[in-house]
């Protein structure tokens, strides 16, 4: 997307105007002189598409070098498993996955013989930053419980960088993640993709190119909230309600800049002595626009499978597309709908029950989506979860396999790899094992459905961004400086003393 | 109130197939589990290949050679790894259903004039659909611990959260094994919370109520006919100190950071209490401290998080410390009784952090039995104990593993729930009927 200076000049302010009528950044012929004094100019940031990214991704990738893994078992992400495999990053990227294939010269080779090595973990759900540790009230940013709907709120304004969060997800191998605003809202905010790097500032982790979330949220949170200051939504329906009445009005505000696009057109065909006046622009129907535009991915909070079909249903009315049910407890309930709608489905392995709309909440529902054929994808929506991602998957991995479900481990590492990655709007770069593709990567101990592996090198984009095994390579959160008492230890391996067995964990009953 | 009851109403019919009472000693049968490695957490180790004889619900035999009575029937459990069940430490199992629902829920008690008097064990409720979940997952005892108030519950003076009961899982209203296990009370931000001022001040309250307790002791007489001077607690929760400050049921004391751990145990070693500690994220910083004290610990394995300024040096490595160290380790999971059975994973995670693996087995069967006083009942495979036993399809700390049998004081235990009927009701989408007429 190119962007356009800050402060735009008047001069460059007119010049803009044709520019806009196009939806198209290129310069437009000087105002001729018949023209002059009738413009209406639109200052700097007041047309919603005359610049779309105003906070920029600043991110670039940490030092890398041409690296090897060899003999790794590999999870490419793909579906695939390969046994004694390599892994080759060039550049930032992959260059080559498969068995038998040639270590670049000069390339850094890590013995993975006996370790296992998948994607970087993709959390598609987390509150990181904006909830961040301490969890003391000066940290709590996630929820602008003021208005029903906040769509004109950016998770990423909230996202405090020293969050000592993000660095303990990275050292359980998540690599990117989507970090949204709280549920309390039917409309929540933007959500905000960051590359999991310790930055300065918010822009350092933003992940370049992809796309933003709007976060939405069915149920009982919303409800209760605003029930409870006496204002609507207090019902259901009500929360239906609000989603419509915010969906009318910004289609009404798309209108209103179509037709301002045409008359504006219009005037520079020379039909008409008056220069349109462009309607003021509005932040909050600006990220509603872009829903409706597609350009923005709606991420839908949403427990129960009968107001997953009513969120459905108003997808239709208004004409978008929802990306992802979040949490979705209820989801095996409506499988068929939801792989007919090509909607995924971010939900837990174990956890439910903790209010009405999760009660029906089953440790089974992953791989009930799985076997429907839906976008299923494991997610956190916790600090201490997100570091453990892929035993939560396990969790649901386990539970399929009990009632006769058979998935195998390579299919369901995409529960936190290309599916997230597809949900959040960035397969094309990362969530996979293939050439081309982003170097996010994780060096597993052991296999990582097992619950004694460890992450011990998480790689993003080539460079080595976590080491286990080695201090210079485990980065700290400012606020963790200063603060720890004696030296610790440092990894402690694994305990001694497991069973050996003979008998097959994978096959149960 | 009528709206009330119906809910719960439709809450019970719905829960109906899956309620399964397993007490209720007549239905006890005598069961042979054969070919198993049974790993005892007892005085007879780990034995590689062998048998479990259960009569009466006990265990009367374990051992590599144990005589088969004719009408026992067999469980062969086909080599794979028996335990005893595991054991739900610090949890709200059986006293809550749904946690954002207040009137769902029992933990959370204590008023200001019944805070060390509140049992917990009196609201438990033995159906509760959280049992058979936690029964799939191995759980087949639990420490259930009241909770200081639970959301939306009104905060007053109260310091103590009240009294934990020993729970079996086997659904039956006979299923407490031990009322008033331990006194919960907690010093670090959660009761700041409640009692305000700082984290001295609330040590400070929990030595002066229970010097008042000594107090009332000493003067009972003078208490009962108005001649001493009023004491700010209720004659209840004086009466309920009693045992603690003669040192007869421990003080299950939720604590943090280093400094206060230090002080609630200079605060025990004073008064003579029967401590345990709870929480102790920043224990592994005073590991021989800890240990030398023989004060008992109950740790979150996964608990990494600066959560607030007690924890700042929370570490996965924290039990694997504690354990090298000497003391003795309590895992734990959630306090949400919904996540009983992920005891065992928090356990699997203590050893991926460099605890041994049989340490970490002990910290979830034999080693909560006796820091929790049920240990001539529970925890360990020999006999005379209670037959809550599991067969494992695998490594138990496994996550892919699951329990293929499981027996909670003798009997065994169907493995399924509402959860489980849910999937079996929804796993055929294209019927002809709605999914309401299925199962």
């Amino acid at each position: 997307m190119k962007r356009h200076h800050r402060v735009v000049p008047l001069v460059a302010a007119l010049a803009l105007l044709g520019a806009c009528a196009s939806n198209a950044h290129q310069d437009s012929p000087a105002a001729s002189p018949a023209d002059k004094g009738k413009d209406k100019p639109v200052y700097a940031g007041l047309d919603p598409v005359d610049d779309k990214n105003p906070f920029p991704s600043t991110y670039h990738p940490l030092p890398s070098v041409t690296t090897a893994l060899v003999g790794a078992t590999i999870f490419t992400g793909t579906g695939a498993r390969i046994d004694g495999g390599t892994v080759v990053l060039v550049d930032g990227k992959i260059a080559a996955v498969g068995k038998d294939i040639a270590v670049p010269a000069g390339a850094k080779v890590i013995d993975a013989h006996g370790k296992y090595v998948t994607p970087g973990i993709i959390d598609a759900h987390s509150h990181l930053g904006v909830y961040a540790s301490p969890s003391v009230w000066a940290n709590s940013d996630g929820n602008e419980m003021t208005d029903p709907n906040t769509a004109q709120v950016w998770a990423e304004h909230s996202v405090w960088p020293q969050d000592p969060g993000f660095i303990r997800a990275l050292e359980g191998g998540i690599t990117t993640l989507e970090i949204l605003p709280g549920s309390a809202n039917l409309f929540g905010g933007r959500a905000v993709i960051l590359k999991n790097v310790p930055g300065r500032t918010v822009q350092d982790k933003k992940f370049p190119g992809a796309p933003y979330g709007l976060k939405m949220a069915c149920g009982e949170n919303p409800k209760r909230v605003y029930g409870s200051k006496g204002r609507t939504p207090a019902t259901r329906m009500g929360n239906v309600f609000g989603y419509r009445k915010a969906w009318i009005d910004a289609q009404e505000y798309r209108r209103k800049w179509d037709d301002y696009r045409r008359k504006l057109a219009d005037y520079k065909a020379g039909k008409g002595d008056k220069a349109p006046d462009a309607p003021k622009r509005d932040l909050q129907m600006d990220t509603l626009a872009g829903v409706l535009d597609g350009s923005i991915l709606v991420q839908n909070h949403c427990y129960r499978a009968d107001e997953m079909a009513q969120m459905i249903d108003i997808s239709h009315e208004f004409g978008f597309h929802i990306a992802m049910f979040h949490h979705g407890s209820e989801a095996y309930k409506i499988a068929d709908i939801l792989k007919k709608e090509d909607i995924c489905v971010a939900t837990w392995g174990e956890w439910w029950g903790f209010k009405m709309e999760a009660y029906d909440g089953i440790e089974e529902n992953a791989a009930l989506l799985q076997k429907a054929g839906v976008c299923t994808v494991i997610h956190s929506d916790d600090d201490i979860l997100t570091q453990h991602l892929v035993q939560e998957a396990t969790i649901a991995l386990a539970a399929g396999r009990r009632m006769g479900i058979q998935i195998d481990e390579a299919e369901a590492i995409k529960w936190v790899t290309a599916n997230p990655a597809k949900s959040i709007g960035v397969l094309d770069k990362t969530g996979t094992l293939e050439a081309g593709k982003m170097g996010d990567v994780v060096l597993w101990s052991a296999d990582p459905f097992s619950v004694y592996a460890t992450a011990d090198q998480v790689f993003i984009d080539g460079a080595l961004v976590y080491d286990r095994h080695d201090p210079a390579a485990q980065p700290k959160s400012d606020f963790e400086l200063g603060q720890t008492g004696p030296a610790h230890p440092g990894p402690q391996g694994v305990g001694p003393g497991r069973p050996v067995l003979t008998t097959s964990t994978e096959q149960p009953q | 109130m009528s709206r009330r009851h119906t809910l719960m109403g439709h809450t019970l019919m719905a829960a109906a197939s899956s309620l399964v009472l397993l007490a209720g000693a007549a239905g006890a049968e005598t069961v042979a589990i054969t070919n198993a490695r049974i790993e005892t957490m007892g005085p007879a180790g780990e034995i590689p290949s062998g048998t479990i004889l259960i009569r009466d619900g006990r265990i009367q035999a374990v051992g590599a050679s144990v005589s088969i009575p004719a009408d026992a029937r067999r469980v062969d459990a086909k080599g794979h790894i028996v335990t005893p069940g595991l054991v739900a430490s610090d949890t709200s199992l059986g006293a809550g259903e749904v946690e954002g629902e207040a009137s769902s829920n029992d933990f959370a008690g204590a008023t200001a004039e019944m805070s060390a008097s509140f049992d917990v064990s009196l609201g438990i409720n033995p159906a509760s659909m959280l049992v058979p979940v936690a029964r799939v997952g191995g759980v087949t005892r639990a420490l259930v611990t009241p909770e200081l108030s639970g959301r939306g519950e009104k905060k007053g003076e109260k310091l103590f959260a009240g009294q934990a009961a020993v729970v079996d899982m086997s659904g039956g209203t006979d299923s407490i094994t031990k009322r008033r296990a331990v006194l919960v009370v907690d010093v670090g931000t959660e009761a700041m919370e409640h009692l305000g001022g700082s984290h001295g001040g609330v040590l400070q309250l929990l030595e002066s109520s229970l010097e008042e307790a000594a107090s009332y002791a000493a003067n009972k007489g003078g208490y009962e006919h108005g001649t001493h001077r009023p004491y700010r607690q209720s004659k209840e929760d004086l009466e309920a100190l009693l045992p603690v400050i003669q040192g007869k049921m421990p003080l299950l004391v939720g604590v943090h950071r280093v400094a206060d751990i230090r002080r609630t145990l200079e605060l025990g070693k004073r008064l003579k209490l029967r401590l345990i500690l709870d929480g102790v994220e920043e224990g592994w910083m005073m590991a021989p401290e800890i240990a030398a004290s023989g004060v008992p610990v109950v740790v979150d394995p996964l608990a990494n998080l600066p959560r607030d300024f007690e924890s700042l040096n929370a570490r996965l490595e924290n039990a694997a410390i504690l354990q090298a160290a000497g003391a003795t380790v309590v895992i734990k999971g959630p306090y949400v009784g919904h996540y009983a059975r992920q005891v065992r994973y928090n356990a699997g995670n203590a050893v991926a952090h460099g605890m041994p693996w049989p340490a970490a087995l002990a910290a979830i069967t034999a080693t909560p039995a006796k820091v929790f006083g049920f240990n001539d009942r529970a925890g360990t495979i020999e006999p005379g104990r209670d037959a809550d036993l599991v067969v494992w399809s695998g490594d138990p700390l496994e996550i892919l593993s699951v329990a293929e049998h499981v027996f909670v004081r003798g009997i065994e235990a169907p493995l399924t729930s509402r959860a489980q009927d849910l999937a079996h009701r929804y796993q055929t989408p294209d019927a002809a009927l709605p999914p309401a007429y299925r199962n």
